[in-house]
Order: C-alpha cells, then sequence, then structure tokens
C-alpha cells in the first residue's frame, strides 16, 4: 500500500493458505498493521490513535448508558439520574461517556491543527483531508444531539437556539426547522429523533474513519519535513520508514496512556468541570436560562456566529445587495458554515508548493496567530454579545477568514522558504546524531 | 409567611429587573472548607446525618428530595444511617400507593424503596440536584478558577445562601411599594430594586432579593452529636447533605479515578520503557 514498497503478507500454514484464497482478511490486517509510517512522526502524530480510541470508548459506554436510558420528555432526565445513582457503576459510564466528548473534540483540535501546520491537506492527500472534515461535522452533530437527551434545561434550550439557526434560511427556514424537530417547537417529537441519530452517528464515524485511514494508507503519511518517502526501492523506502507495528504502535499507546492518566483525573475528581451546571435542572420550556452557552468546543464557532450582527457593514452590503434576503441572523449561519467549510478548501486555496510549515519562515507566525485566533474566538464565545466583546469576535473571526481566504493564497506567491532536507531519513539523523559524532559510544562500566 | 412563599418566579418576571439582567448580578459567595473537597475527600458521616436532621426539621416542609430513595440513607459514603432507622426514618413519612384499595390507590407508610416526596409547594424547587445545578462559576464572567482551585461549588453556594439574608440596604428603603421578598447577598436571579441602581446601570449592592424567608437563624435543630447549632454550621451541614444527595456517589468515583489514575501511570511509564527500548537501535546509529 501507499506505493510505498514493502513486503507484503504471505500465508505460511495451510490453514492461512486455505483462508487467504477465499477472503485475504489477514493480509488486509498485515499490510495496514505494517504499513511503512516515516520514522521521523513527532508527537503531534498520535491524536489519531487518541481519536479512536474515543470512539470505541463512547460507543462502548453509549450501548451500555442506552440498556437504562429513556427517550421521553418525562422520563429522560430522571433516567439519567437512576444512572448516575441506582445502575452498577453507572454514575462512572456516564462521566466518561460526558468527559468522552470532550475529550474527542480536544484530540480533533490537534490533530486537525497538526495538519494544517504540516500541509497534511495538501495533494496527494485532499480527500483525507475532506473526510476528516466531513467526521468533523458528523462528530459535531452527534456531540449535539447527545447533550440534548439528558433533557435539562440547557439541552431543552440550546436545542431551540441551534434548530433556530436553520429557521434562519430565507424563504425554507422555517420548514427545515420543523422538519428537524419533527413538530413546531422542540418536544417529544425531537428528542425520539436526536435519539435514533445520536445512535446511528457514531457508526457512520466509525465508517468514515476506515475510509480516512484506507485514504492515507494510499497516500502514505505526511510527517513533519512534508517530504516524500522515497518510492524508487524497498530499500530506499526502508531507509525513510519503519513499519506501523510496533513502532508506532507503541508510541502512540505510550502517548495515549498519558492522556488517559489527565482524563482519568477529570472524570475522576472534576466531572462536571467542563459541563454546565443547569443541566442538572430538568428542562422547562417556561424558564428560559439567562445565558444560553454552548459547551467549550462549539465556541470558537458560535462566536463567529453571533459576530455578525445587524451594524457590521459587510452584513449591511450584503444585505442590501441581496435585496434583503440575507440579514444579518442569516449571514451568521451562513459565516458559521462558511468557517468550516474554508478549512475544507484550504487544499486549494492554500498555494505554497512547500508542504510543511517548518520551512515556510513567514507562514508559521500566520499560523501560530491562526491558533490564537481560534482560543480567543472559544474565550469571546462564552462571553455576552456586547462591548467589547462584540468587537473581539468580529476581528477575531474576520481573521479566521482572511487567514484561508487571503493569507494562504498569497503566502504561497510571497513567501521564500527554507531548504528541506533530502529525505527523510537525513531529518531523522540529524535528530539522533550518531554517537561516534559526539562522545565516545557506549562507555563499558565493567 | 404565605404571602412571601405565594411570589412565584414568574412575579419575580415583573419586578425591576429581569432575569437577562440577572446574570450581572454580583454575589458574595464564601469558601468554605468541605470534607469532601479534594481528590482524597470524602463526605463527613456525622456532618450529613446532621444535614439530614435539618432537611427533615426545616426544608421538608416546603421542599422535595424526590431523586434520592429512603433506602440510600443507609448507603456507605452517604450518611450511613444504621438499618433499623433508616427503616423507621422512612415509616414517618407516607406515600401514595396507585396500586393499593383495589387500584384507586391509597396512602401508606413509606418503605426503604420509596423515594421522598416532591416538593410541597410548586414555586419551591425539588433539592436533589441542587448543591450541582448551581455549581456555576461558568457564567459569562466566572471562569470557572474559583471552582478548579479552591473547590467552590454548588454546596459553598447553598451555604452561603443560608448565611446571605442581610438587612434591605438603603437604597432599597427608598422603593414604593417595598421590595417583595428579601435580600440575600448570595442570590443571583431575584427582583432588584431600581433605586439601587446607579446612572451606569451598576448595581450599587450584591445579590438580589428571593422569595424564600431565612430558613435557617441558628440553634434551629438540637443535635444529638452535640455539634454547635449556630447559623454558620447549620448552613453547613445542610450544604453538605445536599452535596451528598446531587452526588452520592462522590466517594466511590473519587475512589474509581485515584485507582484509574495510579493504574494508567504505571502503564505509562512501562509504555515509555517500553517505547525507548524499542526505539533505541534506530536512534543514535553508529553508521
Amino acid at each position: 500500500m501507499g506505493g510505498i514498497p514493502h513486503d507484503h503478507y504471505e500465508p505460511k500454514s495451510g490453514g492461512e493458505k486455505w483462508l487467504h484464497k477465499r477472503l485475504p482478511i489477514l493480509g488486509l490486517a498485515y499490510d495496514t498493521l505494517m504499513i511503512p509510517t516515516p520514522k521521523n512522526l513527532n508527537w503531534m502524530w498520535i491524536w489519531g490513535i487518541v481519536l479512536a480510541f474515543t470512539l470505541i470508548l463512547q460507543i462502548v459506554t453509549g450501548i451500555v448508558l442506552v440498556m437504562h436510558y429513556v427517550p421521553h420528555v418525562d422520563m429522560a432526565f430522571t433516567s439519567v439520574e437512576h444512572i448516575m445513582r441506582d445502575v452498577n457503576g453507572g454514575h462512572m459510564i456516564r462521566y466518561f461517556h460526558m468527559n468522552g466528548a470532550s475529550l474527542f473534540f480536544v484530540a480533533v483540535y490537534a490533530h486537525m491543527f497538526r495538519g494544517l501546520y504540516y500541509g497534511s491537506y495538501k495533494a496527494p492527500r485532499e480527500v483525507t483531508w475532506i473526510i476528516g472534515m466531513l467526521m468533523y461535522l458528523v462528530m459535531m452533530g452527534t456531540a449535539f444531539m447527545g447533550y440534548v437527551l439528558p433533557w435539562g434545561q440547557m439541552s431543552f434550550h440550546g436545542t431551540a437556539v441551534i434548530t433556530g439557526l436553520f429557521g434562519a434560511i430565507p424563504f425554507v427556514g422555517d420548514s427545515i426547522q420543523t422538519w428537524l424537530l419533527g413538530a413546531g417547537a422542540v418536544g417529544q417529537p425531537a428528542l425520539n429523533r436526536f435519539f435514533s441519530l445520536h445512535y446511528l452517528l457514531p457508526f457512520v464515524l466509525l465508517g468514515l474513519t476506515m475510509v480516512h485511514i484506507w485514504a492515507f494508507h494510499t497516500t502514505g503519511n505526511n510527517n513533519p519535513t512534508g517530504v516524500e518517502v522515497r518510492r524508487t526501492s524497498k530499500e530506499d523506502a526502508e531507509k525513510d520508514t519503519l513499519p506501523f507495528w510496533p513502532y508506532f504502535v507503541i508510541k502512540d499507546l505510550f502517548a495515549l496512556a498519558v492522556i488517559l492518566v489527565v482524563f482519568m483525573a477529570i472524570v475522576g475528581f472534576m466531572p462536571n468541570y467542563l459541563g454546565h451546571p443547569d443541566n442538572y435542572i430538568p428542562a422547562n420550556p417556561l424558564a428560559t436560562p439567562s445565558h444560553i452557552v454552548p459547551e467549550w468546543y462549539f465556541l470558537p464557532f458560535y462566536a463567529i456566529l453571533r459576530a455578525f450582527t445587524a451594524d457590521v457593514w459587510v452584513v449591511q452590503i450584503v444585505n442590501f445587495l441581496s435585496f434583503g434576503i440575507i440579514d444579518a441572523k442569516f449571514f451568521g449561519v451562513l459565516a458559521m458554515f462558511g468557517a468550516i467549510a474554508v478549512m475544507a478548501l484550504a487544499p486549494w486555496l492554500d498555494t505554497s508548493r512547500v508542504r510543511s510549515g517548518r520551512y515556510r519562515p513567514m507562514f508559521k507566525w500566520w499560523f501560530a496567530l491562526l491558533v490564537v485566533d481560534f482560543i480567543v474566538l472559544m474565550w469571546v464565545g462564552a462571553r455576552p454579545a456586547e462591548f467589547p466583546y462584540d468587537w473581539i469576535s468580529l476581528i477575531a473571526s474576520a481573521y479566521w477568514f482572511a487567514y484561508f481566504l487571503v493569507i494562504l493564497p498569497l503566502l504561497g506567491v510571497i513567501e521564500k522558504p527554507l531548504p528541506q532536507p533530502a529525505t527523510i531519513e537525513d531529518d531523522f539523523n540529524a535528530h539522533y546524531p550518531a554517537k561516534s559524532d559526539g562522545k565516545p559510544a557506549a562507555t563499558p562500566a565493567e | 409567611m404565605i404571602r412571601h412563599l405565594t411570589l412565584s418566579a414568574a412575579a419575580a418576571l415583573a419586578l425591576v429587573a429581569s432575569p437577562a439582567m440577572a446574570a450581572e448580578v454580583e454575589t458574595e459567595i464564601e469558601d468554605f472548607a468541605f470534607s469532601f473537597e479534594g481528590p482524597f475527600g470524602s463526605y463527613d458521616q456525622n456532618q450529613l446525618q446532621r444535614g439530614l436532621k435539618i432537611y427533615t426539621e426545616i426544608c421538608s416542609a416546603c421542599h422535595g428530595l424526590e431523586l434520592v430513595a429512603f433506602r440510600n440513607l443507609h448507603d456507605e459514603g452517604g450518611p450511613h444511617l444504621p438499618e433499623d432507622q433508616m427503616f423507621a426514618y422512612a415509616e414517618q413519612y407516607e406515600v401514595f400507593d396507585q396500586a393499593l384499595f383495589d387500584g384507586e390507590g391509597d396512602f401508606r407508610p413509606a418503605t426503604p424503596a420509596d423515594k421522598f416526596p416532591g416538593s410541597s409547594l410548586s414555586n419551591a424547587p425539588d433539592l436533589s440536584l441542587m448543591a450541582k445545578a448551581r455549581a456555576g462559576f461558568h457564567g459569562p464572567y466566572g471562569t470557572g478558577l474559583a471552582q478548579l482551585f479552591k473547590g467552590m461549588g454548588g454546596a459553598e453556594y447553598i451555604a452561603s445562601l443560608m448565611t446571605g439574608y442581610h438587612e434591605e440596604p438603603e437604597c432599597a428603603l427608598e422603593m414604593d411599594p417595598p421590595m417583595d421578598g428579601f435580600y440575600n447577598v448570595a442570590f443571583a436571579s431575584g427582583g432588584f430594586p431600581a433605586t439601587c441602581i446607579d446612572e451606569k446601570g451598576k448595581h450599587m449592592v450584591p445579590g438580589s432579593w428571593i422569595s424564600m424567608s431565612q430558613p435557617l437563624w441558628g440553634e434551629d435543630v438540637d443535635f444529638d452529636d452535640g455539634h454547635s447549632n449556630s447559623l454558620e454550621h447549620e448552613a453547613e451541614d445542610i450544604a453538605a447533605f445536599l452535596m451528598w444527595t446531587a452526588e452520592p456517589k462522590l466517594v466511590a468515583r473519587k475512589q474509581a479515578g485515584l485507582t484509574g489514575v495510579i493504574f494508567l501511570t504505571i502503564l505509562s511509564v512501562l509504555l515509555y520503557l517500553t517505547n525507548k527500548k524499542l526505539w533505541a537501535p534506530h536512534k543514535h546509529k553508529d553508521d
């Protein structure tokens, strides 16, 4: 696979040969596990394993939770409390699932920004990137619908706000909102279908995960230099790579274990820290919480949604030019989805022929600013929409779009990239110089 | 008494301040040192039993606890009442049982399997989850840092609310008609007099007006263990009890968390060493 020359699976025993003729499943597993992987991958290449683990964690804990949960407006809240109080180990399972969502998004954001910095989205890996963006959308949908299920105050009123976004679409918005909710307002039909979809979508995500892995196993992994593995001969390829098993499996498992120490501490000692306390109040349509705040992982895009108010001149111009069809609310919705769309288009917006940010002296700074921008958006998304937060969110949103639509295309033209190493092997050896270069190798103690 | 209690949340909306403004209210939440804070904290059994007594004799007049079963009072890590006491406690309550009287239903004494009754007043919220529902320092201005570093949460809020009743500030006395409810420096979402808001729209005093009259004054309940029944101590005890009703598995959870952290740390070390040994031949090669 990957066009990288390597040894393929050879069935040895009689049983293996018998199976291989009929279903080459062991060969598939072998080639997947033994895929040649650039040996200079750094610690930012561990998030894929973390994500795969988290998906399994969420599916397993989720299946157990469904055994005790009741998707009914009068019983959902108490059934969750039943899990927390009466089901054996139920409180741990639920807290794992609840905080698992946060772990999922921590990992996915790290994974995405890794891709953005090292140019993993660039040819020939555009399809991997696009599938990744689809997975991100499915993840957000799944997380949102999962948050509705406990039927607390934030569940209920958050649903009203988010489905209301679709109501902002001109002409068909109201119909779409009614179609999504199954009724004119948030109620039993919405809870039932969100429950159904919350169970379905993780399996869609599992399928997309396989396609995602298939795609990057076809092109081979990117790596911190962005220089491709030599495919000239098996010997050359072996100088640049090591097989995924055991080298990267053990490395990734070590990273996963360290991350799980932190995760376990949060679940054990402060499981509600990342959640909103109002969701421990049963849903009450008549009492709207004073501040409806989404979960932390939605805040950057929530900030972009709110940034474009009717007094922003861009909004006014668009409103005028569209004969009032695109009002401030719809503009905000377009901006929010647009913010994800421009990210998905990064492979075609980035004009630089150098893949890795490591060799792009100007790009580095703009990228660092993008990371800061993302954190600012996350922070400002939880602030009330008033001065000075309205200005901060507007500027931060503008930079988000400017980065993808202006800076990425321009940098490729004006930037003078630094020299790149000729091969991955050179880069690896530069990091780990031969011992004879410095002090003498292994001093015998005896 | 009745006049104050019938002041509903709906009536509060009609007061001067709207709930949307309520979040800008500054409140005085004190930091209490509860036994259940920190990674190793656990409930103080005696404190929970004292809190149960306060709930039974005072709070339960209006507020329910409908997510908690009587059998939970016997739980280890909780109040851990002796079994016979728990049975006797349950029998004090009457519950409606639909199965009795040929399906028409009738009242009978509660059994350990039954849950506490709900609130007897429509505007008195159920207290089962109050300590978690009021743990919010995540609001638009709260960063959650007090929660992270001082362990401040819903229990602090409840204890501060119990001790937060003050004389009405002078600015409120100019109101005509006078404010409904009671001034409390820890309460954020109640009514607020226009006369206490300055030209810039800022509140001149902390807190707001709550419809619940002051429930604890000190020396309301006599404790069998001879513990002080001053207002501060009672407030702490009821707050701890309500923390338990909100998070009955807290002790088990922290134990599981600690075990998990220790095991995963050992696993991390082992994997680190494995990884190091595995990669060693490929790093710093002598060629």
